[in-house]
């Protein structure tokens, strides 16, 4: 299982930024080992957030995504006590939620 | 005559069909291997769904000029435009172009922001697929230092 996602929510207005760090080793397939073999891709292929117990995103994301990746995004209608979950499924079938409240 | 063995391994697999197909609320969420696999812009994007490329202002891309490390390069896509049905992000010269797809929906404000690999200096795209597969444009030319693939 993989390292807990770092969630940060914060309301302004009616509006909510939500920034997420996620833990992953985001490996592209193109890079070679010591002995010269390629390593194989081990990537986030999909992510989920929900507002509420309501999905209001899902992202696709390819190889060239960073290491240890963040994202950014702004919920509409998310106030303080809100609960936001996020949930990542990488190519090897690995998935991971967390959750944080608006604040 | 069946073993207990192949039996549990004909239900495994009738379980992962059903999972596979148990995902109504978010169809299109299965994930887009063509439009990854793509090695051009123009590629990726036909394959995400998007018809005719034209650039245009509504579409903002945030990236920085020059980014010192490849590995982790900063980009946003926005737009206030309504009935966007994805938002993309691409790198020209990376080995495929496509970095990322994101989803709007009607509770989320079209603004995405997360970070890339690039491989080398490229020109970056925001693409938005509009619902009439309408695919508008903006792009930007970010420098890259040090490279990010092949370390």
């Amino acid at each position: 299982m993989a390292d807990p996602m770092r969630i940060r929510a914060q309301a302004a207005g009616d509006k909510a930024t939500v920034r997420v760090l996620m833990s992953h080793e985001m490996e592209t397939g193109q890079r070679k080992d010591a002995a010269g073999k390629i390593v194989p891709a081990w990537h986030i292929q999909e992510v989920t957030a929900s507002h509420n117990g309501k999905q209001v995103l899902s992202a696709e994301w390819g190889p060239a995504v960073s290491k240890n990746p963040f994202m950014q995004f702004v919920v509409k209608g998310a106030k303080a006590g809100d609960k936001i979950a996020v949930t990542w499924k990488d190519n090897r079938g690995d998935t991971r939620t967390d959750e944080a409240t608006v604040s | 005559m069946q073993t207990r063995r192949e039996t549990l391994k004909h239900s495994l697999a009738v379980a992962g069909l059903l999972a596979a197909a148990g995902f109504p609320q978010f169809a299109h969420a299965a994930y887009n291997k063509t439009a990854f696999d793509a090695k051009s812009v123009q590629d990726a994007v036909k394959a995400a769904g998007g018809a005719s490329l034209a650039e245009s202002k509504d579409v903002t891309l945030t990236a920085p000029d020059i980014a010192e490390n490849g590995a982790v390069v900063p980009m946003g896509v926005s737009t206030a435009l309504p009935g966007v049905k994805q938002l993309l992000i691409l790198v020209e010269k990376n080995p495929s172009a496509l970095v990322a797809i994101f989803h709007g929906s009607d509770s989320l404000d079209n603004n995405f922001l997360t970070r890339a690999k690039m491989g080398q200096s490229s020109d970056v795209y925001a693409v938005a697929i509009l619902a009439d597969g309408k695919a508008l444009w903006a792009k930007k030319e970010v420098k890259v230092t040090l490279g990010g693939c092949g370390g």
